[in-house]
């Protein structure tokens, strides 16, 4: 036992001067040191300077007044003050909130039933996944202005030609107060639902054969498979799914801002809407300092939400 | 991955035989591929189809099928008069600059910090991983800032195609899926090469790189896909039209040309990632569920 003890203490008093050996810059470089750091170089550079020092930059900045032209002074938290006393604030949160829950009604429940259905198909399986996917490798530029294109509010609008086939409509689309960020939600659910899909056919692929053996053995029927296998089983994709769409949802920007500028009179005005406006709307000089001061708040909101939903969905989530 | 492979589990041959099973099962699986077929091919089938019809015929009849012929002039006044020749290449300079950084930044980071291991890669790895929960928003206004005012440089960054090219080396996907390639790559085979005499560069170049082929062409899909797809950030910082990519540049197209001219300049801008993901489609689908499985 004391000669087992004693070498060990050997062992480790020799490792420790390894150690201090290695910490020789000379050695330190003979023994690949260097080299290792010029293969991170890139990766360091690369965060440092686009990821790491503007996440700083944005704290610093939204404490500050700065307009590119003067030097930045230190303003406290007069910024955050400007952003939560303008009127378009309580409408930006409740446009942004308004799009994230309708994108969850259109687009949630549909790419779990077609991936479910799409994973039992005895043949095809693959044109399915092409077919749906498609829409995700449009720019989304073109798929917006096509979309746009679609939405036109005369009865010779392809949507309205195509439901009035139906005779139903002309329907107003972008035009209307209460149309618009449904029609919006409309083409991001199209644009954006291939890539859960195909999260969903990746998971359901990893479900475990044996459960659905047992559950037969039991008797169990297809819809009861469903209901305690396959759900239970893509518990954890669903959840992080349902998260990460809301947290992409509440930085909408890109139909508001190309299908109706935020309008008609504000109805899709978003909160990501409202930070381009103050840093980059206005043609005399942005206000960076409010910009930031929201985006800050915004990403500090989604971290806190994060956290709570995580909480709330742990006893759950867990096998 | 390969959902073909897998055996039917869910649903079973015996269950399968239930006439029940067979109408309603299979009915809707004739339904969900109808479906989308209208959903997912019908609006790029659509913007084809007006792309060669007179402008004409596109507003009065939209789903009307060449109802006075074809206009093939449109695709090639867009590609010479509204000049998306000149924006189809810059989109093609851009998309393959931000490619070639990703892939010097995924590839290098990746080996050092999962194959070489120095003792501060857990550091960087926290680091790293900490980006993946800052909201893209939060970097928007600092990181124009900085390319307008760059510290270092002091010369402004604005229109030049660097502005593009090196933020798209910080991108957090990389990491992930690189490291986890990498991670899991065979160690015994880098201990037999060290052995054998490969320094660092040796090992990379002749070994590492090889070896991670799969994972670099899922990089590839993604970096040149994000590329074609960005609009924003190249809005901002490319401000001569001349430079501009074709996302950027066709809202504007859009209010300056009729509008079959236009929608054959959105069905050139379409062309490229279509055809990319129809040939590439198992990079591509690996990826996607990949990304759902470091999601979850």
């Amino acid at each position: 036992m004391d000669a087992i003890a004693e070498i060990e203490v050997e062992g480790a008093a020799l490792a420790r001067r390894q150690y201090r050996v290695r910490r020789s810059p000379l050695t330190w470089v003979r023994g690949g040191g260097l080299s290792t750091l010029l293969f991170v170089l890139p990766r360091l550079l690369a965060f440092g300077a686009f990821s790491w020092y503007p996440i700083v930059r944005t704290v610093v900045m939204s404490l500050q007044h700065t307009n590119l032209v003067e030097s930045p002074t230190w303003v406290g938290f007069d910024n955050f003050r400007a952003v939560l006393n303008d009127p378009l604030l309580p409408i930006a949160v409740k446009n942004t909130a308004y799009f994230a829950f309708l994108a969850l009604i259109f687009g949630y429940p549909v790419p779990l039933a077609a991936a479910v259905l799409m994973s039992e198909a005895r043949r095809g399986r693959s044109l399915y996944s092409v077919l749906a996917y498609l829409p995700v490798v449009i720019p989304p530029v073109v798929a917006v202005l096509l979309w746009k294109t679609f939405y036109d509010a005369g009865s010779v609008g392809v949507f309205n030609t195509v439901l009035g086939w139906g005779h139903l409509g002309p329907y107003p689309w972008l035009q209307s107060q209460s149309w618009a960020m449904p029609s919006l939600v409309l083409e991001s659910t199209w644009a954006n639902a291939g890539a859960t899909v195909i999260i969903y056919l990746a998971a359901l692929t990893a479900v475990n054969p044996e459960l659905y053996e047992a559950a037969a053995v039991d008797g169990a029927t297809l819809w009861q498979k469903v209901w305690h296998v396959t759900l239970p089983q893509l518990r954890g994709v669903l959840l992080v799914t349902m998260i990460l769409q809301i947290i992409g949802t509440a930085q909408v920007f890109l139909e508001p801002f190309l299908f109706t500028s935020g309008g008609p009179a504000n109805a899709t005005l978003t909160v990501l809407l409202l930070i381009y406006d103050y840093a980059f709307g206005n043609s005399l000089g942005g206000d960076y300092g409010m910009a930031t001061a929201l985006s800050l708040m915004l990403a500090v909101f989604l971290a806190l939400f994060s956290l709570a939903y995580l909480r709330a969905t742990r006893s759950w989530s867990t096998e | 991955m390969s959902a073909e492979e897998r055996p039917a589990a869910l649903v079973t041959p015996t269950d399968w035989r239930r006439p029940g099973v067979r109408l309603g099962l299979g009915g809707a699986q004739v339904l969900l591929l109808a479906a989308l077929v209208v959903v997912g091919l019908g609006p790029i089938l659509w913007l084809a189809k007006s792309a060669i019809t007179p402008t004409a015929d596109t507003i009065g009849h939209p789903m009307a099928l060449f109802p006075h012929g074809s206009a093939w002039s449109n695709l090639r006044e867009a590609w010479v008069e509204v000049d998306v020749g000149r924006y189809f290449w810059n989109t093609v300079v851009l998309a393959v600059g931000s490619w070639l950084v990703q892939i010097v930044v995924a590839t290098t980071g990746g080996y050092a910090l999962s194959v070489l291991r120095p003792s501060y890669a857990k550091v960087i790895n926290a680091l790293l991983l900490m980006t993946l929960f800052v909201p893209a928003v939060v970097l928007l206004v600092p990181l124009y800032i900085e390319i307008v005012h760059p510290p270092i440089v002091h010369h402004s960054l604005i229109d030049s195609y660097w502005a593009v090219w090196l933020p798209a080396g910080a991108s957090a996907f990389n990491v992930i899926i690189v490291k986890r390639f990498f991670d899991n790559l065979p160690r015994e085979i880098f201990e037999a090469a060290r052995i054998d005499g490969a320094g660092p560069f040796t090992l990379f170049t002749k070994i590492v790189l090889p070896m991670s082929k799969p994972i670099l062409g899922v990089v590839s899909v993604f970096a040149l896909l994000a590329s074609w797809k960005d609009f924003l950030w190249p809005l901002l910082v490319l401000t001569d039209p001349n430079k501009q990519p074709l996302s950027v540049r066709l809202p504007t197209i859009q209010s300056q040309t009729e509008l079959g001219v236009f929608l054959a300049a959105m069905f050139i801008a379409c062309l490229v990632p279509i055809a990319g993901f129809l040939i590439f489609q198992r990079s591509f689908l690996r990826g996607s569920g990949m990304g759902g499985a470091i999601k979850g």
